[in-house]
């Protein structure tokens, strides 16, 4: 039973750094109350979701600064999609990383749409990290009888 | 694909999800199916405007803005100038007062911005009872 209540404090723990540190939103939470016994996966079928969009999103990103002539509306059209995926699971850091970057696009700064593009590739690094871990002791606790 | 209607707390409204995103199609779905609606989802406007087209109707369309093929502005326009008098609400970004704009012109009944959360589907759901009465 030790091991059960450790466990659980880890993770409640864990859990409130992510709050705290920004990397979380009440959105969120509002994810997991729509996980039921009709939905047992749903968290973490949305985040892969997010993770698999993510990933193209910012190959594109990449690809689309590396050209020759830039195209800023195709630019600020993926980090607008990027952006509402990011919200709407409460990836509240990367979301934010997005609303600087088309302040970016907006005013057709390359430079600056490159630092962003690196600041994002970062932030989300940072956010997969950090679900990935989340899902992981939620799993322990659940193989440990929690 | 209008839900047959039951007298007052058990009538179940339908509504037409049309967003490309992958995410929000996922996360809509469940929380609209949680509220009792009957939800359908498409991945941009022309999907919904071929859906009315072949005798598909819905009591409410949530419309996202960007959409490959056809946006949102768009396909609200078109639905309207066939007839369509669904409820209609534009999906827009928290800080893109614009987007609001157009949707409104384009002749949408409201907006919210994504992601939807219980209060704003709480308070779709009071206006289709006021419009469906």
């Amino acid at each position: 039973m030790d091991g059960v209540a450790q466990l659980k404090k880890r993770l409640a723990d864990y859990t409130t750094s992510l709050y705290d540190e920004g990397y979380l939103d009440d959105q969120f939470v509002q994810l997991q109350q729509l996980q039921d016994e009709s939905n047992p996966e749903f968290v973490v079928e949305v985040v892969s979701l997010f993770f698999q969009d993510s990933q193209r999103l910012l190959s594109e990103l990449a690809k689309a600064l590396e050209q020759q002539s830039v195209d800023f509306r195709k630019v600020d059209a993926y980090v607008h999609q990027l952006k509402g995926s990011s919200s709407s699971i409460g990836a509240q850091r990367v979301q934010r990383a997005c609303i600087s970057f088309r302040n970016y696009c907006d005013d057709q700064n390359i430079e600056g749409c490159l630092k962003c593009l690196q600041q994002l590739k970062n932030e989300y690094s940072l956010m997969k990290n950090k679900l990935e871990t989340l899902f992981k002791l939620e799993q322990q606790l659940l193989e440990a009888g929690g | 694909m209008m839900s047959s209607s039951s007298s007052g707390s058990g009538k179940k409204f339908s509504v037409l999800v049309v967003d490309d995103d992958p995410v929000i199609q996922r996360i809509h779905r469940v929380f609209l199916d949680r509220f009792g609606f009957e939800t359908q989802v498409v991945g941009n406007g022309k999907e919904a405007v071929d859906l009315f087209c072949s005798g598909a109707s819905f009591h409410l369309v949530l419309m996202d803005w960007d959409m490959p093929i056809m946006d949102g502005p768009k396909a609200t326009r078109e639905l309207r100038r066939m007839g369509v008098r669904s409820m209609i609400v534009g999906m827009t970004s928290r800080d893109r007062d614009s987007e609001k704009q157009e949707f409104v012109r384009a002749g949408s009944d409201d907006c919210c911005s994504k992601p939807l959360t219980s209060n704003t589907v709480t308070s779709l759901l009071q206006q289709l009872h006021t419009k469906y009465h």
